[in-house]
């Protein structure tokens, strides 16, 4: 096995064994549970202003504008005067409505995308936590943003709020099931569910190679139903600015709406991340067996190069679908997952494992 | 009174929400009172009246030439057949001989209304149905008219270009290329709009077979305009009651019977096609001669009744003049396509979901100041 030459685990490493040698193993555990909390913080608010300016940019291209351009150079700068902006704002008081619940809601959803950012493998070495259920426990944690988003519309005491979180949970409950068997799939042909794992595995050959017909059925059901899971066009059903004026977030205002907004770029760029993860080899470089040239070239693009790259092309596609697509309605939006995705996806899971039993992967 | 607002009634497990009056898709202050099972519409109740301004009544205390003005402000996107509407009946009444030259611009002009018109119709009804983009397409044609309008007229969209008797100015020296030109444009990019949503999929299955009208039911509602005809219901004024220069062209009525949503934007579609055949037909033979006749200062009609009808981008609109032998009429009433198509929204509606009846509404195209007035 080629070295690799960015190992970010000898930092780390050296981060924790100098930390050890200054105090006690408790009090160093604690300041790099600090040290990985800052950095999760600063990645989200970071990805989170770049996917909105992100898609500002790639909404113009689509239709034809220029998009921000007077903040700052090309308009960089909008997000952040839009969040200052928006920390601004009165947080209107509803009257009627559930004061906790409603207050509770934009935490739920914010918490659980923050859990599942840890769980990402940037780069060899850099992850925070390496569980040997990852895929499972970033199943387990990207859903629980629905119990967010029904407390949302049930608490704020209003009818279109209401109508739009009932919608939610009926459309992330059914796309979940989706999303958790085509990763499945992908898990039965790595034999692993740690993530650090799978994208080693992926080391001669991304899975979506590796695992031709059946990975790349999974593929295109896990970025369907990714983008139904996150609640993004053509599957805003939650939000349906025409039809439910802003769906579950009508009546929330200033910094509580931004974490409303500010957790669906997130949500993308988590089901893009794992589509990388589990898909395109992670931060994995593109290697072809025999060309060691090509290889050598490719290992010198950094990993997290590599990671945010695949990561950005996953949600320049969920951006795509969306600023192109109309949207469907509710009764479609369940045919499609209950009478198409399931039966194709069970399938596909029996076809994988057949396939990983009889050996006809590369 | 506290406690009432509370309680929500779940007599039949109804209950009722305000689509409106500031709502996205109503396009304008169009309360609908939506009474709802689940996501199933079960009645809905359009209120209108939230801009409401007497223009009937304004125009009683009115001159002929000061009426035009308010008729803009009706369907403001068919500002200039409004217009139009109330000059042929004026002329008819007085008998006027209008020169050849007037009828074939207010034709051209007419025909280019119609089909701003619908490229906003296309614009916004793409984005009642989710897709956003179809807005920024819509409107990139639609600016192009409206330069148009701008050179020839004055105004953009409020144009009141035309008088008892004729046009307020002859056309700008470009306005034949411009129009030429635009047509070419438009020709070369109308596709962009079948590619981004007619061919979609999502499109398709979210408009076909909803809201149904038949053909009976369409004239027993006295649903006109492309609502009408795609229900099958031929009432295309410019094709059975020619007007202007429109017996000098040929065109097709565009006709469907299916009359579900679907088909009720096909029509537009078709119909900005026909459009730019009539006003190839007609561009290039603009008759020389004066752009108005005279006029005497105060018009009087004489006594009696009078009714001309025309075709606008949404239907039939019918002016009705009573005059005394004033200079002000005494009665006037506006037959207005979008009062007559909104009625029939219940019908269409019931037993279908909330995004349907979005839908439908959107494919109704309401303006909303030309149903209160």
């Amino acid at each position: 096995m080629n070295k690799v030459p960015y190992d970010f685990s000898s930092l780390t490493a050296w981060i924790d064994s100098s930390l050890r040698a200054t105090m006690s193993p408790g009090w160093a555990v604690a300041v790099e549970m600090i040290m990985i909390g800052v950095a999760i913080l600063l990645l989200y608010a970071v990805v989170g202003l770049f996917l909105v300016y992100a898609e500002r940019k790639v909404c113009a291209l689509m239709q034809n504008r220029l998009g921000p351009n007077r903040v700052g150079p090309g308009g960089i700068f909008q997000t952040v005067a839009d969040l200052v902006k928006l920390l601004f704002v009165e947080l209107v008081p509803i009257k009627n409505a559930d004061r906790i619940l409603f207050n509770l809601a934009p935490y739920i959803v914010i918490v659980a995308s923050f859990m599942a950012i840890g769980a990402l493998p940037f780069a060899k070495g850099l992850h925070a936590i390496d569980l040997n259920i990852g895929v499972f426990y970033l199943m387990a944690v990207s859903s629980m943003g629905v119990v967010g988003v029904l407390l949302a519309g049930w608490s704020s005491n209003n009818k279109y709020s209401l109508i739009g979180a009932m919608r939610s949970g009926a459309q992330i409950v059914s796309y979940e099931l989706s999303v958790g068997l085509s990763l499945v799939t992908i898990v039965i042909l790595a034999g692993t569910m740690q993530l650090s794992e799978i994208v080693e595995a992926q080391r001669w050959g991304w899975f979506i190679f590796k695992g031709h017909l059946p990975a790349v059925i999974a593929f295109v059901i896990y970025i369907v139903a990714s983008t139904a899971e996150t609640n993004r066009g053509p599957f805003d059903l939650a939000e349906a600015e025409s039809e439910l004026t802003a769906g579950y977030h009508t009546e929330y205002s200033g910094i509580k709406f931004a974490f409303f907004f500010l957790a669906e770029y997130i949500n993308m760029f988590i089901v893009a991340a794992i589509a990388t993860t589990v898909f395109f080899g992670g931060w994995m470089p593109l290697h072809v067996q025999g060309w060691d040239g090509f290889n050598k070239i490719m290992d010198y693009i950094p990993p997290f190069v590599w990671f945010f790259g695949k990561t950005g092309a996953g949600i320049f596609l969920m951006m795509w679908f969306k600023w192109t697509f109309p949207r469907l309605r509710i009764d479609q939006l369940l045919t499609l997952e209950w009478k198409y995705f399931l039966p194709i996806n069970i399938f596909n899971v029996l076809l994988m494992a057949l396939m990983v039993l009889l050996g006809w992967h590369f | 009174m506290e406690e009432k607002t509370n309680t929500v009634s779940l007599e039949n497990q109804e209950y009722v929400i305000n689509m409106g009056p500031q709502h996205p898709s109503t396009h304008g202050v169009l309360r609908l009172v939506c009474s709802l099972k689940g996501e199933i519409v079960q009645n809905v109740q359009p209120h209108i009246g939230y801009i409401h301004r007497g223009i009937e009544k304004m125009c009683e205390s009115l001159t002929y030439q000061q009426i035009i003005h308010l008729t803009d402000r009706m369907d403001y996107l068919s500002a200039h057949i409004n217009n139009e509407a109330v000059c042929l009946t004026v002329e008819k009444a007085l008998e006027a001989d209008v020169p050849e030259r007037v009828k074939y611009i207010r034709t051209i002009l007419s025909e280019l209304t119609r089909i701003q018109s619908h490229q906003l119709f296309w614009a916004t009804f793409g984005m009642d149905l989710g897709g956003l983009t179809c807005f920024f397409y819509g409107l990139r044609d639609r600016e192009m008219v409206l330069d148009i309008f701008e050179e020839t007229c004055g105004g953009r969209m409020i144009v009141s270009y035309n008088t008892p008797g004729g046009l307020m100015n002859d056309i700008h020296p470009n306005f034949q290329k411009r129009v030429k030109d635009f047509i070419k444009y438009f020709r070369g990019v109308i596709h962009e709009y079948d590619d981004l949503l007619t061919g979609n999929v999502i499109f398709r299955e979210r408009s076909m077979g909803i809201g149904v009208v038949t053909k009976e039911q369409a004239v027993a509602w006295g649903m006109t305009g492309p609502t009408g005809r795609a229900s099958g219901f031929s009432c295309d004024i410019r094709k059975h009651y020619p007007y202007s220069a429109y017996d000098k062209v040929t065109f097709n009525e565009v006709l469907h019977t299916e009359g579900d949503v679907y088909h009720r934007y096909m029509v537009r579609m078709e119909e900005m096609r026909e459009s730019m055949n009539i006003i190839e037909q007609l561009i290039d033979n603009i008759p020389e001669g004066p752009y108005t006749v005279k006029m005497k200062p105060v018009i009087k009609l004489p006594e009696g009744e009078y009714f001309q009808s025309v075709e606008t981008a949404r239907g039939e609109l019918g002016v009705y003049i009573v005059s005394d032998g004033n200079k002000n009429p005494f009665r006037v009433k506006f037959r207005s396509p979008n009062f007559v198509n909104l009625a029939p929204l219940n019908m269409m509606s019931k037993g279908y979901k909330i995004a349907d009846l979005v839908a439908i509404g959107g494919s109704l195209d309401l303006i909303i100041p030309d149903i209160d007035r």
